[in-house]
């Protein structure tokens, strides 16, 4: 079972203390961690040094009459005064950093951040560009049938790319259930919650490819969806922009093409694997109790109507989300996929979708 | 007159009932006692078992031997158990040998209820765990069950959670209100409020802590039933609900609990301290104002758990302020207690060596706290095993190793026999080194990166999660050898006086060893 250990690709037994960060802020927060982790040694030696004192001279042996004393007030009403006023000299420091945190006014450039089971979608929104982030280590490395990379769990499928020198403001919400978007190098860490939008912003001068994770427990993939962040000079960042409209425009047109049933399923796998494969496994049998099987399903062997409306909709009160954000070529194909695989196609009608019957189920019904 | 009494007392002088009934009827204090101690022994391992799956999947990167959904199940379970199950029962099984014979009553004020609020929590563990064996699995949602994750997306066992829930703190509520109402009621004369030994009174102040917050946890696990069942959007936001109220109302519970799980702690430690040093406890006073300031407290700082959630700023300063607060009656604990030491007349048998762990761990994990409770720098904490290495040092060196010195200070007067003191200490080291190697290094984990609850991490923190790992092993399996000591103890050796600690203090120490059946069927004179 443990034959593929690992290659400890290098020893991190010096990665002790929190990141420095990369920003004004991270470098305050540093600061005040450094300052705060300082004042508890030196409480604690102080404490400790007594009574290792008393440890090491106060036994049976060398004190056999033991003191009378059991209380001092001048004594009591010192060690009560004195630990308030470090308080005092802790705490307002940082009620300070705190409000520079909580500046939030808008950005230069917006982004929402919406927290997926399990995946993150950042939308800009100036620039009207959207996309999901996806952890991208394959599984066999999970499962330690092949070596791990340098950057195993912690690489996504796209970055979020931004320019150095912006105020980049996050506007961080959820779609299901909490999560939290959490970039040390920045010292942002916020709570991403269905129905509230919380905000956080950073200034990044230095370009750069900056890890993060989530923090909040959201299932059973909560440690399989990384942050990645990339930060660019800003002729960069506006070539990264017009290709990504590109991208975009490229893709509305698929939606008129005539698709071929195995053009749409071999499509429909790779998001199968990116979207679906967490729940209903690659087996499309699912997790008996919670994910229902794909495999052998009357809706997705029978009913296209229906299979359609899950995928848009949701399911309300499973966990089941509406994928509705998803363009209607990946729709279409992945849900082609499902009813061609697993022998759904040979069971039931074998109907395929395509982008048309995406396009029909959104135009408004009268 | 005398006479009379004689008579009467015969009467009630007999021995416990043969066989299986008398623990099944029982309204005996000590019987309760020690049937709490047990089961709360039982559920240790039990939840111990599930740590040592949680630290063999995390013993190196990638999945090894479990899978993601029953890693979260091991998670939610381990932390149910150990404060439910362990700590919490271990509490009240203490409090109830001790708390009578402390303030010479002669049983609980409440025994058929004492009876009844046992009894109720085997089922309530038996519902729990049998959720395992459900389809959907046991509950996976982390032992804080934030909504909507253990609601709208629970496994359908949710709702068995939910029950064994309100069976555990109708079980809290009942022992706590016995509790309160035998000390209130049932003290020997001449033991005023401020002459109770510190362990009554930290029972006393723990004890309207849980009667003030387990019916708030009943409303919200309450809430959580309604959401699933019938239609409700308390924490829905589609439906126009709140999650974050999930977590004002799980915290506004939670934090009181923290201490809850520490107070009867710090009664015990003072105890063992003071015996030891063979010197009066110094500052008693401050120590029982100590505990009910930190009491107070308890109820303004909840939201420190919440400084991620985008509370807004004011409530953020107010939390951070009101949470360093608490640092101030709990340092004149620690320095109280150095205090005492200072010179004593020490002497290092088990329980004190634990004691002595206590303090100085304990302390660690406060300053940790102290640390966690600075906002800005909590962004950069919150959720990693910064955290969880902050709370095992308070709650495993600190509530655990409180009731292990506990046993090894009574068990002489429970059991009649002494305890092998050098496997006694061999335990003890065991133990300590397995708890530190165990949680020290989760500190560097948590400030490098590595968030709370994952299954699997990155590369960087594979040196430490290893080490951690073993210390955990080692931990782990040293309690197969406390189980030994007990059970070596019970069944017999060295006999012990009535006194058993030349340094003791207080009124148990005053009747025979092992206790007799009943005690202070008349109350002793104190003066």
């Amino acid at each position: 079972m443990l034959t593929f250990v690992a290659p400890m690709a290098k020893a991190d037994w010096f990665a002790l203390n929190m990141t420095r960060g990369i920003t004004d802020i991270s470098n305050e927060v540093f600061e005040l961690h450094m300052l705060i982790f300082w004042i508890c040694v030196a409480i604690g030696v102080a404490v400790f040094s007594v009574m290792f004192y008393s440890i090491y001279a106060h036994t049976k042996k060398k004190n056999p009459v033991p003191a009378k004393f059991h209380e001092n007030h001048k004594l009591e009403i010192a060690w009560t005064i004195i630990p308030f006023l470090i308080l005092i000299a802790m705490a307002v420091p940082a009620s300070k950093t705190l409000v520079k945190i909580y500046d939030d006014t808008a950005g230069d450039i917006n982004i929402q951040v919406t927290g997926y089971q399990w995946k993150w979608q950042y939308q800009y929104l100036e620039d009207d560009i959207s996309f999901f982030a996806n952890l991208s280590t394959d599984l066999d490395e999970i499962y330690n049938l092949v070596p791990k990379g340098e950057n195993y769990l912690q690489e996504v499928d796209e970055m979020v790319v931004i320019p150095a020198g912006k105020k980049i403001r996050f506007l961080i919400t959820a779609n299901d259930v909490i999560h939290s978007w959490w970039l040390p190098a920045f010292a942002i860490k916020q709570d991403a919650i269905p129905g509230f939008v919380n905000t956080a912003w950073t200034i990044v001068e230095e370009p750069g490819i900056y890890r993060g994770r989530c923090t909040e427990l959201c299932g059973k993939n909560h440690g399989f969806m990384p942050i990645v962040v990339k930060v660019v000079e800003q002729d960069e960042y506006d070539e990264w922009v017009l290709n990504k409209r590109n991208e975009a425009i490229k893709l509305a047109e698929l939606t008129t093409k005539d698709w071929t049933a195995q053009e749409l399923v071999s499509r429909g796998q790779e998001i199968y694997d990116v979207n679906c494969v967490a729940c209903h496994q690659v087996s499309g049998q699912g997790i008996t109790g919670i994910f229902p099987a794909l495999a052998g399903s009357d809706i997705v062997m029978n009913d296209k109507e229906r299979n359609i409306e899950i995928l848009m909709e949701g399911v309300q009160g499973a966990a089941m989300n509406s994928f509705s954000y998803l363009s209607e070529v990946e729709l279409a194909s992945v849900i082609t996929y499902t009813r061609q695989s697993w022998g759904n196609a040979e069971k039931g009608d074998g109907e395929i979708v395509i982008p048309k019957d995406i396009v029909d189920y959104k135009e408004p019904k009268i | 007159m005398s006479a009379v009494i004689e008579n009467h007392h015969e009467d009630h002088d007999h021995g416990p009932a043969k066989g299986i009934t008398r623990w099944l009827y029982t309204t005996n204090h000590k019987d309760i006692g020690t049937l709490y101690l047990w089961f709360s022994f039982a559920m240790f391992l039990i939840g111990g078992a599930m740590a040592m799956i949680i630290r063999a999947e995390l013993f190196q990167p990638g999945m090894q031997i479990v899978e993601p959904e029953f890693y979260n199940q091991m998670i939610t379970l381990h932390g149910l158990i150990m404060i439910f199950g362990g700590v919490m029962p271990a509490f009240v099984g203490l409090a109830n040998w001790l708390v009578p014979m402390m303030i010479g009553a002669p049983d609980m004020a409440l025994p058929r209820m004492n009876n009844l609020s046992f009894w109720i929590l085997p089922f309530a563990f038996l519902i729990l765990l049998s959720s395992l064996f459900m389809e959907g699995g046991a509950p996976n949602f982390g032992w804080t069950f934030y909504a909507p994750l253990s609601t709208t997306y629970a496994p359908p066992s949710v709702t068995f959670f939910i029950f064994s829930v309100h069976i555990m703190g109708a079980s809290s509520i009942m022992g706590a209100i016995n509790v309160v109402v035998t000390i209130m009621n049932m003290r020997a004369p001449g033991v005023g409020l401020m002459k109770m030994p510190l362990f009554v009174w930290s029972w006393l102040i723990t004890a309207y802590l849980l009667i003030a917050v387990m019916p708030v946890l009943a409303g919200a696990v309450t809430m959580m039933l309604m959401d699933i069942h019938f239609g409700t959007s308390f924490f829905n936001a589609a439906g126009g609900g709140d999650p974050v109220l999930f977590q004002h109302i799980f915290w506004f519970f939670g934090h009181p609990e923290v201490y809850i799980m520490i107070l009867p702690a710090f009664g015990i430690v003072s105890h063992i301290i003071e015996t030891f040093s063979r010197k009066q406890l110094f500052g008693y006073s401050s120590m029982v104002w100590a505990m009910l300031s930190i009491a107070i407290l308890s109820f303004v700082v909840w939201a420190h758990h919440m400084f991620t959630v985008g509370l807004p700023l004011a409530a953020e300063i107010f939390f951070m302020w009101a949470t360093m607060l608490i640092a101030v009656p709990t340092g004149v604990k620690v320095f109280n207690w150095v205090a005492t030491m200072f010179r004593g007349s020490l002497t290092f048998e088990t329980p004190m060596l634990f004691a002595i762990a206590f303090v100085v761990l304990f302390t660690i994990g406060g300053l940790s706290g102290l640390m966690l409770a600075i906002v800005p720098a909590d962004f950069q904490y919150h959720d990693t095993y910064f955290v969880v290495a902050h709370f095992h040092y308070v709650l495993v060196p600190g509530a655990i190793f409180s009731i292990m010195a506990a046993v090894y200070y009574w068990i002489p007067k429970w059991s009649g026999n002494m305890y092998d003191e050098r496997l006694g200490k061999l335990h003890f080291w065991l133990s300590f080194v397995g708890v530190n190697v165990t949680f020290f290094p989760q500190h560097f984990i948590g400030l490098a990166g590595m968030p709370r609850r994952y299954p699997d991490y990155s590369l960087q923190f594979a040196d430490w999660n290893m080490v951690s790992s073993v210390g955990a092993f080692l931990f782990g399996f040293s309690q197969l050898l406390f189980l030994f000591i007990v059970l070596k103890t019970v069944m017999g050796g060295k006999k012990a006086t009535s006194q058993v600690w030349d340094g003791a203090r207080g009124l148990e120490w005053t009747v025979a060893s092992p206790a007799p059946y009943h005690t202070f069927s008349t109350p002793p004179k104190v003066d």
